[in-house]
């Protein structure tokens, strides 16, 4: 079983309320914290060696490092609960029953980046954990942890939560902070970056729920202890949302370099596959990446075990790898159709598209509109290629990376599953993949 | 700017309206619009008419056009009227594979409307919605601020009857939340 740092103590009672949470150790860290230089706090998330958790898997300390020091300028902190990525569903989780961890976090990291004003952005869609975070910041104002001279560092913070209302573009970090200033969520051009010209104009920070939280167990234990769990660079505990055709879905934390075999088929976290069925693929990091067919998800092109790192997910480049990305792990059973999962998840970018740049806001539309064409039988061979050389026009050539998240699962899912989707053109369409296998009298690859 | 008289928050909402600006500096009062437009979808029947939004812009000391453009960018604000009880199922790939399908085709059949219809009697809308991060969950729909989570047809059965028996008005910002 994984350490936990950030799921801990999750069966005491009243660990959703201050009493609970701080009767376990919650605000030790603060404390300690408040007793350090800002610049010693930062130093211990570089030496951490903390990867951003929201998906991109930026170093932590580094971001930190690059907010710009103007004189008389406010600096922001802003903390990206917009959790959409489809398949990642462990901020939700965190959040509900957790959420003192990351309004410390948020405290400590507002301390360590001179911030003495901080927005949690939380999805619109999880209205009710916005009032649970609203109840614990109450709480955290009346034990003095915020507003005023707290604790008596001379430290000043107030914290907000603001909620968003429905589209997944705002958990890109300039579209957030454009939509925390009450207009669309239309990505800006970077540079310049946040850290120089964010909320307001001002240098600001945007971080994922799980990674402030992080910082929490960091201070507390160090950043060089925080190093030591985990393989290379990718360092500490991280969560995994899994989903699908699993006997255990849920949140896991684990210390990154758990075997993705393990993770998959050990009772301690998805439990093997449901129904007793064969594993056929995988979406490792939320439904962006690459999706990987089993042989490659277990082990990589090489032959070695596929470990859930950063680096081991990735190996092989897209030809064979993947990324770990949100951490959002969706598996599919050998009778899923992997062309209709892709419909899904087109249909999904097609729908979050912000409409700024035209690869994204017309590619996305034509994606869907070919996949359900050929999922309705009337696809022809060349609307294979078709797709192939829209992703590739879109991947890259848009302001954020939105195009690139629609771009990837066609790409994979045409490199890994191409009989599939011929399978479909062939037949004119078919009611489910199992009638794949039977028309071809196929085995699984 | 609004002239409609009969278009004006409750006090409770207006102070809780005045103080979420405040929680922005002076003068970025336009960034207090998403929460405010969500608090005004709970207090005029669960959508934003345009004499809605411009009040709000006339709240915010805004543009009403930049009240629009936000509107009509979020899925959460709904530009026309819908039933009493928004149902939104969740339909993207790991809610799929776990037979969100199913789900909303029972919806459909049970309430006699597709997807994005709403029934005569203005109790029920359904519409589907993109990944709300419940995919551990899935199949899952939501209603007001509720997660409706691991749906069987027999769940959906209760939820629905459940609501069709209180009749009362679902909304993401719940109308006992509109408080200070």
């Amino acid at each position: 079983m994984s350490r936990k740092l950030l799921l801990d103590n999750l069966d005491k009672p009243g660990i959703q309320s201050i009493t609970g949470y701080s009767d376990n150790g919650g605000y030790e860290a603060l404390r300690k914290a408040l007793q350090m230089k800002p610049e010693e706090i930062v130093s211990e998330v570089q030496k951490s060696g903390l990867r951003g958790r929201g998906g991109a898997g930026f170093p932590t300390g580094m971001k930190w490092s690059f907010i710009a020091k103007p004189e008389g300028v406010p600096r922001y902190l802003v903390c990206n609960a917009d959790e959409s990525e489809p398949g990642t569903f462990k901020d939700r989780y965190l959040m509900e029953h957790k959420p003192h961890i990351l309004i410390e976090g948020m405290i400590i990291s507002s301390f360590a980046l001179g911030a003495n004003t901080s927005y949690i952005y939380i999805r619109g869609e999880m209205m009710y954990v916005f009032h649970i975070l609203q109840k614990a910041i109450d709480e955290a104002y009346a034990a003095g942890y915020l507003g005023k001279n707290i604790l008596g560092s001379g430290f000043n913070l107030d914290l907000h939560v603001h909620c968003g209302a429905g589209a997944y573009i705002c958990g890109e970090e300039t579209a957030l902070i454009e939509s925390l200033e009450g207009k669309r969520g239309n990505p800006r051009i970077k540079p310049p970056f946040p850290a120089v010209k964010g909320l307001w104009g001002c240098p600001t920070v945007v971080n994922n729920v799980e990674t402030i939280a992080a910082v929490v167990p960091i201070i507390k234990i160090t950043g060089e202890e925080y190093a030591k769990i985990g393989i290379g660079k990718s360092t500490g505990t991280k969560l995994i949302s899994a989903s699908g055709h699993i006997n255990k879905p849920g949140v896991y934390e684990i210390e990154l370099g758990v075997p993705v075999e393990e993770f998959i088929y050990s009772d301690a976290y998805c439990g093997g596959i449901k129904n007793g069925k064969q594993l056929k693929a995988v979406v490792a990091g939320g439904s962006s990446v690459p999706v990987l067919p089993a042989h490659l998800i277990l082990k990589t092109a090489a032959g070695e075990p596929r470990l859930m790192t950063y680096e081991s997910l990735a190996d092989g480049g897209f030809a064979t790898g993947t990324m770990l990305g949100s951490g959002g792990f969706i598996v599919m059973d050998e009778d899923t159709s992997v062309v209709k999962n892709l419909w899904t998840f087109a249909h999904f970018y097609n729908h979050e598209s912000c409409g700024q740049c035209s690869p994204c806001r017309e590619g996305t539309g034509w994606m869907y509109r070919i996949l359900n064409k050929i999922l309705n039988g009337k696809g022809e061979m060349k609307d294979i290629d078709l797709l192939w050389n829209i992703q590739g026009n879109i991947e890259g050539k848009t302001i954020c990376p939105l195009g690139d998240a629609a771009a990837w699962p066609v790409a994979s899912s045409i490199r890994h599953f191409r009989s599939e989707f011929e399978a479909y053109i062939n037949n004119h369409g078919m009611k489910d993949v199992k009638h794949y296998y039977r028309l071809n009298n196929l085995q699984e690859a | 700017m609004s002239t409609n008289k009969n278009i004006q928050f409750s006090d409770d909402a207006m102070a809780l309206v005045q103080k979420i600006i405040n929680r922005y500096p002076e003068g970025k009062q336009k960034s207090a619009l998403l929460p405010i437009l969500h608090i005004a979808q709970a207090e005029f029947d669960g959508w934003l008419s345009p004499e809605v939004m411009d009040y709000v812009a006339s709240l915010l000391k805004i543009q009403s056009i930049e009240v629009y453009e936000v509107a009509t960018f979020y899925s959460m604000f709904n530009m026309k009227p819908v039933g009493k009880c928004l149902i939104e199922v969740c339909r993207t790939g790991p809610c799929w594979l776990m037979g969100a399908e199913d789900v909303v085709r029972y919806i459909e059949k049970k309430l006699g409307i597709k997807a994005g219809e709403t029934t005569a009697d203005g109790m029920f809308t359904l519409k589907t919605v993109e990944c709300l991060a419940s995919c551990g969950t899935a199949p899952m729909m939501q209603i007001g601020e509720t997660y409706h989570e691991n749906l069987t047809l027999e769940k959906v059965d209760d939820i629905l009857n459940d609501h069709k028996n209180q009749g009362n008005r679902r909304t993401h910002w719940e109308k006992d939340k509109v408080k200070p």
